[in-house]
């Protein structure tokens, strides 16, 4: 997360709006024991770099940071981190969300919850 | 006829149902996404009952069942992202 904020930190800059993401311990009434998420490494970029284009068509911002892991993911656990720097909040802020948004929307990442009586993939349906 | 290869990556729930992530695939020249999809609904019965939610990308680009694959294409096949929204 600090990696984030201090890619995207400029001089010219008055704000800087971070959503994190983190590991939720309950799903659909479910416990979770942990996550696994799975990612289209080269297509994510690729997406990641639109949500970049489509956010500087609408808002005037400085930075912008998205890092999401992949992999085995514990409770709490942060898994995603989406940093925007903006010369005012107003843009920072907005920006911020809407990343994350499109992220959950246009972006090739799975995520598999694996609970105790068994495991599915959210999005499936089951 | 005239064969050509095509690389299938396959993610989350459709890389299980296959049992690997990536597979070459020889389709005929002229093929589509759909021609390189019936090649594994053939043979996996659990693809085929999720074949109405997958989302296809033709060289990283989504794509429809229609269009058509080169020779080298790299076809994604993608179940349902987290969002729930489709890629």
């Amino acid at each position: 997360m600090e990696r984030a904020v201090s890619a995207v930190s400029k001089p010219t800059c008055g704000a800087v709006a971070i959503f994190v993401g983190t590991v939720r311990g309950f799903s659909r009434g479910r416990q979770v024991s942990y996550l696994e998420y799975e990612a289209y490494p080269e297509m994510a970029i690729a997406k990641m770099r639109q949500i970049e284009q489509e956010i500087r068509e609408k808002w005037e911002i400085e930075g912008i940071a998205i890092q999401h892991r992949v992999g085995r993911l514990g409770i709490g656990v942060a898994s995603v981190v989406v940093a925007v720097s903006a010369p005012h909040r107003e843009q920072a802020l907005e920006a911020c969300a809407y990343a994350i948004e499109r992220l959950k929307q246009i972006v090739p990442i799975w995520k598999k919850e694996v609970s105790p009586d068994g495991s599915y993939w959210v999005g499936m349906g089951s | 006829m005239i064969a050509m290869k095509v690389k299938v990556k396959l993610f989350a729930a459709a890389r299980e149902i296959v049992g690997q992530g990536e597979v070459a695939v020889d389709v005929r020249e002229g093929s589509t996404v759909g021609d390189v999809m019936e090649h594994f609904f053939a043979r996996y019965p659990k693809l085929k009952g999720i074949a109405g939610s997958l989302v296809f990308a033709v060289n990283r680009e989504v794509a429809q069942r229609g269009a058509s694959v080169q020779e080298g294409d790299e076809v994604g096949v993608l179940p349902p992202v987290s969002g729930g929204s489709g890629v």
